[in-house]
């Protein structure tokens, strides 16, 4: 009989609460996919998912089954098929692997939950620029093969201060998306409904802004890695009941292990910055590794990209453009610099680990001189490691450990 | 414990080096890495041994980096060859400094301080451009010895360039060159020109500069071609290519040496 290999990590004991979660999130989808009712829609992972909820519909967010392609290593099952119909290896490696498959027919989805056989199809399929063009193009191939309408909203990239014309022409647009929405939908769209969910999603937003703070604590009482599992909520669950009382759960567990100095990392001893997207293939391995070194992936971008503090129910349109025009990823490389540097003080950090994730130029900003000038600026050292979101192609496990291990050997020579 | 050792199991190569108390090399060594790390780390070793004239009663304390260094069953402690190096590095030369290192399959830059601690790295490992393994394709499409490169290179008085950045495309290039009826000690030293700019596209390479690895030991004539693109001297330690064995060998010194 083999010994299941005994892992490093520390147990959340919330991960039940999570899981069952998550399970009845899937399965209503399944089953409003199935039944027909209510609509289903796809959203982009920072789009307007409040919107849609406060139509009735059920969302998917592809993303996220892109993340779960990749953290079930199955990614690379299918992004080669993709890249057969033209999508290129260089492209967003969500987006490959999620139409690889959809092509092959195949989810990790319904070897996790029994009876669900597959993605639940989009009535509609609604994204936001605001993150990357890939997201544009992801849903219009579905769009095509589908023959369900993309609609969008276009926003702006790459700014620092957030002028007014921009979320105008954010509310004009989301405004415009209405009509469109009310028709697959079959409801009339209400403002208190509206309203509703985005109170909600805001007291969501503001508990899993609680969790992450927690871990200014030190030791901190969770890994980045663990984060972004249970991150899932604030990214699908937005906008419901359920996500915010998970995250009451889980923050009532941290701070239990803040009181006993608990920390995820047995002797914490280096505190860390995690600057992209996680390598969703490499998760638990990584967290291992990392305890080995005593170090702590104490806070992240990625994980902080879901807080959209700026809702406000009294102005819902306006504050959700607001929202989502906010968010790092949308940003010029001074507020993005300003960011990390307060996250740095905010958390006590030693360092800042930049991957550079081979398929996803808008979550990797090492390519812009920011590590130079943010170690310059902040006198700690950063270290940039090359992989990628999913496509473990690009990713060499040598290279990266032996640059993670070499840079806490320099930690601790100072 | 009077013995210490440093064993670099890298990628294409295995060194080993032998110290004692006083710093003093008593024993090196370079074999090929293979396919079997564990084996060549012995034989390294081994040879390491026989050269330092020990005893076989001799105890040693080893400290292994490199590549492969966690397949040496019988060191006492391992270091990543970033920390070699520069170690090793500092010990030739006390001040700040930037060291190069080019190995077989991949390249260094390593920021050392005047206190000799580490403040910053790269490593280029993502393709064989500018390292060891790049020099070993090359030669081979222009059907030379490894050995013959260094002097071939010294005799061209030409300036080839070769532009493109991943090794597949170089070839191709090379071979236009050739249908040119470009001279191959031309190619050559346009081939040392493309490693010394994949170095210099790295980092900044302000202050002192050192340079280590297997290919400046075989073709010190790199070195000179890289002193005069930066218009500056360029330090290389007594034994380049065990800079890291040796770093090892003065940490298994360090810990064990009291
Ligand atoms: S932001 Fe990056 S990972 Fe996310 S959808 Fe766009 S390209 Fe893909």
């Amino acid at each position: 009989m083999s010994q299941e290999k005994i892992s490093k990590i520390k147990k959340i004991q919330s991960t039940g609460h999570l899981r069952k979660i998550m399970a009845d999130y899937f399965y209503e989808l399944d089953r409003a996919a199935k039944e027909g009712s209510p609509k289903v829609a796809w959203c982009s992972s920072v789009g307007p998912a409040e919107l849609l909820l406060s139509l009735g519909f059920v969302v998917h967010y592809p993303e996220n089954h892109g993340a779960v392609l990749g953290s079930s290593r199955k990614a690379n099952d299918y992004i080669p098929v993709a890249n057969a119909i033209g999508y290129s290896p260089d492209i967003c490696s969500y987006l490959t692997s999620d139409v690889g498959s959809f092509i092959k027919k195949e989810t990790p989805l319904s070897r996790a939950y029994e009876g669900i056989e597959g993605v639940a199809k989009p009535d509609v399929l609604v994204y936001n620029t605001n993150q990357c063009r890939d997201v544009q193009d992801w849903f219009n191939w579905y769009s095509r093969e589908l023959g369900v309408p993309a609609i969008g909203i276009h926003t702006y990239r790459n700014i620092g201060e957030i002028k007014d014309e921009y979320l105008h022409s954010i509310v004009k647009q989301t405004e415009n998306l209405i009509p469109t929405l009310e028709k697959i939908s079959g409801n009339k769209f209400d403002v208190d409904k509206f309203r509703e969910v985005l109170s909600l999603s805001r007291e969501c937003t503001l508990m899993w802004k609680k969790v992450l703070e927690a871990n200014a604590a030190i030791p901190a009482p969770i890994s980045f890695f663990d984060a972004t599992i249970h991150m899932g909520p604030a990214v699908v669950l937005r906008g419901s009941p359920q996500a915010v009382e998970y995250y009451k759960v889980l923050l009532e567990e941290l701070n239990e292990k803040i009181k006993n100095k608990d920390g995820a990392v047995e002797n914490e001893k280096f505190r860390l910055y995690w600057e992209g997207m996680p390598i969703w293939g490499k998760l638990r391995d990584l967290a291992e590794f990392f305890i080995d070194l005593r170090t702590a992936v104490v806070a992240s971008t990625y994980c902080n990209s879901w807080i959209f503090d700026s809702f406000d129910p009294k102005d819902p349109f306006l504050s959700m453009a607001r929202a989502y025009t906010e968010i790092f990823i949308v940003r010029d490389e001074n507020f993005k610099e300003n960011y990390i540097e307060n996250m740095v003080n905010k958390y006590k950090l030693d360092g800042i680990l930049f991957h550079d994730a081979k398929t996803c130029p808008n979550n990797s900003n090492n390519r812009y001189g920011m590590p130079e000038r943010l170690a310059k600026k902040l006198k700690i050292p950063s270290i940039t490691i090359n992989g990628d979101l999913n496509d473990l192609r690009c990713y060499s496990e040598e290279q990266a450990k032996t640059n993670i291990e070499a840079f806490i050997e320099q930690l601790e020579s100072r | 414990m009077n013995h210490f050792a440093g064993i670099d199991v890298g990628a294409s190569t295995t060194k080993a080096v032998i110290i004692d108390k006083n710093r003093e090399i008593l024993g090196h060594s370079v074999k090929d890495s293979g396919a079997d790390f564990k084996a060549a780390a012995e034989k390294a070793f081994a040879e390491a041994k026989k050269q330092a004239k020990k005893k076989a009663e001799d105890e040693y304390f080893v400290v292994s980096t490199g590549y492969g260094r966690r397949n040496v069953s019988f060191a006492g402690d391992t270091k990543t060859e970033i920390s070699c190096h520069a170690k090793g590095s500092f010990y030739y030369f006390p001040e700040s400094h930037t060291l190069i290192d080019i190995g077989g399959q991949d390249s260094k830059i390593i920021k050392v301080n005047a206190s000799g601690n580490r403040t910053g790295f790269k490593m280029n490992r993502k393709c064989a451009a500018g390292t060891g393994a790049f020099l070993e394709e090359m030669a081979n499409r222009l059907k030379i010895k490894l050995e013959k490169l260094n002097e071939l290179a010294e005799k061209s008085e030409k300036d080839v360039q070769i532009g493109s950045y991943c090794t597949v495309f170089s070839a191709t290039e090379i071979l236009t060159k050739i249908r040119e009826g470009v001279e191959v000690k031309d190619l050559v030293k346009g081939i040392f020109h493309s490693i010394i700019k994949r170095a210099i596209e790295m980092d900044p390479l302000e202050g002192n500069i050192v340079m280590s690895g297997g290919v400046v030991a075989h073709n010190p004539f790199l070195v000179s071609m890289f002193e005069e693109k930066l218009e500056k001297k360029i330090f290389v330690p007594p034994l380049p290519q065990l800079t890291g064995a040796f770093g090892a060998a003065l940490f298994a010194l360090e810990e064990k040496g009291g």
